[in-house]
């Protein structure tokens, strides 16, 4: 419902900055991975590194028939739910204290309020936030991470960007997601060993919780990559609106002028296509 | 007297037979109309708590898709090319969308189920007739958002898409649907969801 604040001008400098130090990096590194010789594919504006960006999702894709979706079917198999259910509320607890200080960060009190509430009441009540009493007690979970954070002082997109292993994201996220990790429940322990233990779990918590859902990418999909993309930028929109983004312009009226009635105007004569 | 009476008689029989309330009602009655209904409809049948693809798209097809209005779901998908499709091409493409677009619909359902719905709000839509109808399922970890954009053409208000966890579903269809129209225009694009339809289907 909030309007998108006005920037801050100290905070859209550092972010500036951030995102300008990524830019850099990865222009480097996508200059040097783009084959020679290939013709682009038609330039999308969100997307300017597609080609670049299919082959990580390739990757991505190899990666995860190999390995991470076997493991993650066989992990929903043979764990029993409420082990699952436990390990999910455990890294949620976690995040959900990450969540308070993110909307604390936003200028939401009363939402961080809540959210150290519900840390608070299931880490003393519900053994150390194995359990989850909080959300009986209608604390209800609102996560938020760094990069709605960015976004919510303005911090723009960027160009649309796949990450190996960690998937969709953009510039702004990436950055997002690299503050987000210095505070994952890997950071823990104070042992390597450990560290990579509770990260491989995690990787494989979350992939569990999405073997429904990209079954059904499967099956709905007409291009996956464009699919999984305009899904992901939908929906970090909407994050960072707090779920009530601007809506946008249906673009549905292309209404009857049957074909045969009238010698059919050339596409560019019809109406502007609305940009997305 | 009579003919004072006969409109107040049809309307209470409209009410007693549990006729189209909703012809000229509220949005947001529609909406929710139609997920106490897909929710009674859930609680009270073992398959579909089950997970049952099948039967969810059925009850889908019975309980929502009466009240979605096709053309408009479609044309907004296609985009300027709908202009130059045939009338055969324009309800072939239809009937593949629909096929599509209530397998991920019912998709987003199964991860739905056991839960409840709280409509939030009803905002409209600057500069048009339209209007968003907003709601929260509650009862997982996390609230999931499902909106309902509606418009109301003629006398009933009909659904045009359909936002779960943030995410238009047929708006999200835009961008592949523009390329297929590039490398194949309204035929290629009709084969392309002939294609995916049957793949998905023999999967079952």
């Amino acid at each position: 419902m909030t309007p998108l604040p006005r920037r801050s001008p100290a905070v859209s400098r550092l972010a500036v900055a951030l995102a300008l130090c990524a830019l850099g990096a990865l222009a480097g590194g996508c200059a040097t991975v783009a084959p020679a010789g290939t013709a682009p594919v038609a330039a999308n504006p969100v997307d300017p590194w597609e080609n670049f960006n299919r082959k990580v999702y390739a990757f991505n894709e190899a990666l995860d028939e190999a390995l991470l979706k076997p493991v993650a079917e066989a992990y929903r198999d043979v764990v029993p739910e409420l082990v699952r259910t436990g390990v999910d509320n455990f890294f949620g607890n976690v995040y959900d204290a990450w969540s308070a200080v993110n909307q604390l960060l936003q200028g939401k009190l009363e939402d961080s309020l809540v959210m150290g509430t519900r840390v608070a009441t299931n880490t003393l009540f519900g053994l150390g936030g194995l359990l989850d009493p909080a959300t009986e007690m209608r604390l209800t979970r609102r996560s938020e991470d760094f990069g709605q954070t960015l976004g919510h002082w303005g911090v723009p997109n960027g160009p649309f960007l796949m990450l190996p292993l960690f998937g969709p994201s953009t510039i702004r996220d990436a950055t997002g997601l690299w503050v987000d990790r210095q505070v994952s429940p890997a950071q823990l322990s104070d042992s390597e060993t450990k560290r990579w233990v509770i990260g491989s779990i995690e990787v494989v918590n979350v992939r569990t919780k999405l073997l429904q859902t990209l079954r059904l990418l499967d099956d709905v999909a007409l291009d996956k990559y464009a699919f999984v993309r305009d899904a992901y930028l939908a929906r970090r929109r909407d994050a960072v609106f707090d779920g009530a983004p601007p809506f946008e312009d249906l673009g549905d009226d292309w209404e009857d002028e049957p074909p045969a009635a009238a010698p059919a105007p050339p596409a560019a004569a019809s109406a502007p296509q609305t940009p997305r | 007297m009579l003919k004072k009476l006969l409109p107040t008689f049809s309307l209470l029989l409209a009410l007693v037979a549990g006729g189209p309330a909703w012809a000229t009602g509220t949005p947001d009655a529609l909406v929710r109309q139609i997920s106490t209904d897909v929710l009674n409809t859930a609680k009270a049948d073992k398959a579909i708590q089950a997970g049952d693809i099948n039967r969810i798209v059925a009850m889908v097809e019975e309980k929502v898709m009466p009240h979605v209005n096709f053309e408009v779901v479609t044309r907004s998908a296609v985009g300027p090319q709908w202009r130059g499709a045939t009338p055969e091409q324009r309800s072939k493409l239809q009937a593949e969308f629909k096929t599509l677009l209530v397998r991920v619909y019912s998709g987003a359902l199964t991860e739905l189920k056991d839960h409840t719905v709280e409509i939030t709000k009803t905002l409209p839509v600057a500069g048009s007739s339209q209007v968003v109808v907003q709601s929260e399922v509650r009862g997982g970890s996390e609230p999931i958002k499902l909106d309902y954009r509606l418009d109301k053409p003629a006398d009933a208000w009909k659904i045009i898409d359909v936002n779960v966890g943030g995410l238009w579903l047929v708006q999200n269809y835009r961008s592949q649907f523009a390329t297929e129209l590039n490398k194949g225009g309204i035929d290629g694009l009709i084969n392309a969801l002939v294609e995916r339809n049957k793949t998905a289907a023999a999967k079952g």
